[in-house]
């Protein structure tokens, strides 16, 4: 036991973290408080509770008052708040506050909203005398209602891009939620004045705005709601009985849940390789690859999931459509399959053939 | 459910020599157009560009050194076979071999059946079939009726395999047959595996020709073969096991998901460096694919080499690379439209795809096929 050594420290701190997070998940997410959160409360004690174990601050450096774990392992935690089906912005936050550490310095407490979600969607920014001044609507941004603040990407008129870090009540809110009943509010910033102190330059991992490090949460969170359906499902084909017998017996059953079993499996290697590209060059095609692999096989997974369960699977009786609906939702946020998806293919194509296999091979996506 | 965990471990040192070293050989061998990369595969078998791998340092490099190896790592060997594949390499000569046949003898066979065999395996010079499917017994294995009855120190053998890759040209095979009858509630029992050589009596091969006219499998007949008891691999009775030992090396390798890999590059080049939407998406979705199962792959390697037994995580492997493997082809002929013609010389993206589309039936059979894999999955999900 050398527990001097740091890369162990490291790692052991990274399962302290990971197990308490695991615990306070399986905890406190019950069915009713997923209810609650459906209808539109803000569960505040889990929220605290999250914040007092670090977990927000998991991936900023400890030199910026984070928690200092590798983002790697941090990313971890969402795998495990997908599987729970958070109903809370820990995603956004952690990524987001990693971020603004990596571009400020400095730590900001507090949930974050991250934007913008849509390929499409542009923040304009101009100087105006020391200040800045903001131009646009963004659509679907996660709880900007509830958030402490929103960090958002912007660009001024000659492309340079931006962070902008906006306190509560910035501009106009338009609350609006997507199909997994989460916040995702219009925000209308025409006009509104952000002090110098609250813009940098966007970061490396924003060089194209905010979808690559939002699709890396996503996808993180993704595999994790997919174990949870998979897990749904196997339980209920065990229980469940017809024609005298548990439906796991039936073959036509078994087949379908192995290949969707496969289709969990590579998605999550997928995106386990975007949870290891975070800060190395070809981030952004390491994250295109995972969203366009988990987003494509979310549609096959949610079916067979829903098909074993029958009808019984189709109500809000059973807790299935939590994980699910999140993952019709988590699919089409910061970039659906089809975007990633043509990114890719453009980047294939224009290296040629021959290229292709040695990015694969060395798992370099430059 | 248990979560299927694919960490992808950082290669060793002797992975990036054996790295350093496949690339330089597939690209002398490729400037002197010694093959075809667009028509051939792992499948293809060329005696002579076996020896030359095997003289590079190139096969069968985890074999102890004593036995005319390297003893390196599973991580070395995954990183030569996918570098051979990605580049269409012909290893048919070698491959059954090294990935199977050579192991098996490592582990269970006898001193003199490793001193005989596995330095030539080591130098490209000997080529393996495998001998479990018979007429009467494809998915269910345990059927086999070929058999063998001792006598003093040999064993006779009379029976038939069937679709035995690669017969008509290997040194050897190793055959699973019944030493005993199988008792009535374990059907597991009473099989026991042998190496056959093939130069010796008794055993004759008759060509099955493909779809496309191709010869690649045949039917093997046993009439009075005999083998010496020090051939026999494994324990009295223990083939079962053996061939699902045998069957976790045959299922994981990159074998499984770039099959068919030159098609992807010859799809790319057709494409060109200006795609429009639809190919870019469609080419892009492949590149997912695979870039994920590059990594299962490594993982696997890894796992192996760390000395566990990953044989649930090769029958994911081998499932979804299959489904990528089927599915190619498919793709490449929508967006890259062309009445494929296998006479279309010159015209390498054409013959390619022929070629492909005719071959793609096997990719989901051979090894083990798609239904019987997902009962594998089903049962490591507690369903059966
Ligand atoms: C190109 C090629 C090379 C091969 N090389 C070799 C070789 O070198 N050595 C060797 O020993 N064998 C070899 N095989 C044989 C291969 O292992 C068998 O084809 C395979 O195991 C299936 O057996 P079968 O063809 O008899 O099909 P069958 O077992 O008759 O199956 C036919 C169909 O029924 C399905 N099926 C069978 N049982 C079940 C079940 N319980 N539940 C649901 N579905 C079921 C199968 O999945 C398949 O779709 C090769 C095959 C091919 C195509």
């Amino acid at each position: 036991m050398s527990t001097t050594n740091p890369a162990n420290e490291t790692a052991e701190m990274s399962a302290i973290v990971l197990e308490q997070a695991e615990r306070l998940f399986r905890g406190e997410i019950t069915k009713e408080r997923l209810e609650a959160a459906d209808g539109g409360a803000w569960p505040a004690e889990l929220w605290a509770a999250i914040e007092e174990n670090g977990l927000t601050l998991a991936m900023v450096p400890e030199a910026a008052g984070g928690v200092g774990l590798p983002a790697a392992d941090a990313l971890k935690l969402l795998r495990l708040s997908g599987y729970h089906t958070l109903p809370l912005p820990l995603a956004e936050t952690m990524v987001g506050a990693a971020l603004w550490a990596e571009a400020s310095g400095e730590a900001v407490g507090g949930p974050l909203a991250i934007g913008p979600t849509a390929p499409g969607e542009q923040l304009l920014i101009a100087k105006s005398g020391s200040d800045w001044k903001l131009a646009g609507t963004l659509t679907r941004i996660p709880w900007a209602a509830q958030s402490a603040h929103a960090l958002l990407h912007a660009r001024d008129a000659a492309g340079a891009g931006y962070l902008v870090l906006l306190p509560q009540g910035s501009g106009r809110i338009e609350p609006r939620a997507n199909i997994g009943k989460e916040a995702r509010d219009t925000l209308m910033l025409d006009g509104v004045v952000v002090p110098a102190a609250a813009v940098r330059p966007a970061p490396a991992a924003c060089r194209e705005g905010m979808l690559a490090a939002g699709a890396l949460v996503r996808t993180q969170q993704m595999v994790g709601a997919m174990e949870r359906a998979l897990d749904y499902a196997l339980a209920y084909v065990m229980e469940r009985k017809q024609f005298g017998r548990e439906l796991a017996k039936f073959q036509a059953i078994q087949q379908q849940l192995a290949e969707v079993a496969g289709l969990y499996a590579i998605s999550s290697a997928a995106a386990d390789g975007a949870r290891e590209a975070w800060g190395r060059p070809g981030f952004e095609m390491s994250v295109a690859l995972a969203k366009a692999r988990v987003g494509e096989a979310v549609n096959r997974l949610t079916d067979v999931c829903h098909q074993v369960h029958g009808a019984m699977g189709y109500t809000q009786e059973l807790p299935l459509h939590f994980a699910t609906r999140r993952l019709w939702a988590w699919r089409e946020e910061f970039g659906n399959e089809t975007h990633w998806q043509r990114r890719i293919g453009e980047w294939a194509c224009a290296n040629g053939g021959e290229a292709l296999w040695r990015a694969l091979a060395e798992n370099r996506f430059e | 459910m248990e979560a299927f965990q694919f960490d992808v471990p950082a290669l060793p040192a002797d992975a990036l020599e054996a790295e350093r070293r496949v690339r330089e050989f597939l690209a002398r061998e490729r400037a002197a157009g010694t093959y075809q990369p667009h028509l051939s595969s792992w499948n293809t078998h060329d005696a002579e560009f076996s020896r030359r791998a095997g003289r590079a340092g190139l096969v069968a490099v985890g074999f102890p050194k004593e036995y005319g190896g390297q003893g390196w790592s599973m991580l070395a060997r995954y990183v030569i076979a996918r570098e051979m594949l990605a580049n269409g390499a012909p290893c048919f000569a070698h491959w059954i071999a090294e990935r199977q046949s050579g192991p098996q003898i490592l582990r269970h066979g006898s001193e003199r059946a490793r001193k005989l065999i596995l330095p030539k395996i080591c130098a490209g010079e000997c080529t393996f079939g495998i001998g479990m499917s018979e007429p009467d017994s494809g998915s269910d294995l345990a059927a086999v009726r070929t058999r063998a009855v001792r006598q003093g120190d040999d064993w006779v053998i009379n029976g038939s395999k069937i679709w035995t890759s690669n017969a008509h040209n290997a040194h050897y095979l190793i055959a699973l047959v019944r030493t005993s009858e199988a008792d009535g509630k374990n059907r597991h029992v009473g099989l026991t595996q042998f190496v056959i050589d093939m130069a010796k009596p008794g055993v004759k091969v008759r060509p099955i020709y493909n779809l496309a006219g191709g010869h690649e499998f045949n039917e093997v007949h046993f009439n009075d073969y005999v083998v010496p008891d020090d051939m026999r691999v494994g324990e009295l009775g223990a083939g079962w096991d053996m061939v699902t030992g045998e069957l976790a090396f045959e299922r994981s390798g990159p074998d499984r998901f770039l099959s068919d890999y030159r098609l992807m590059v010859e799809l790319i080049d057709r494409v060109g460096t200006k795609p429009d939407a639809y190919q870019a998406v469609e080419i892009g979705r492949l590149v997912s694919h695979l870039s994920a199962l590059t990594r299962m792959g490594t993982s696997i390697a890894g796992m192996l080499t760390a000395g566990k037994s990953p044989q649930v995580e090769a029958a994911l492997l081998k499932d979804v690379g299959n489904v990528f493997e089927r599915e190619l082809p498919e793709v490449a002929r929508r967006i890259a439209p062309v009445q494929p013609a296998p006479d279309d010389a010159g015209a390498r993206y054409s013959e390619t795809l022929s070629h492909i589309v005719q071959h793609a039936p096997s990719y989901t059979l051979r090894g083990g096929t798609r239904e019987i894999l997902r009962g594998v999955i089903a049962r490591a999900l507690g369903l059966r």
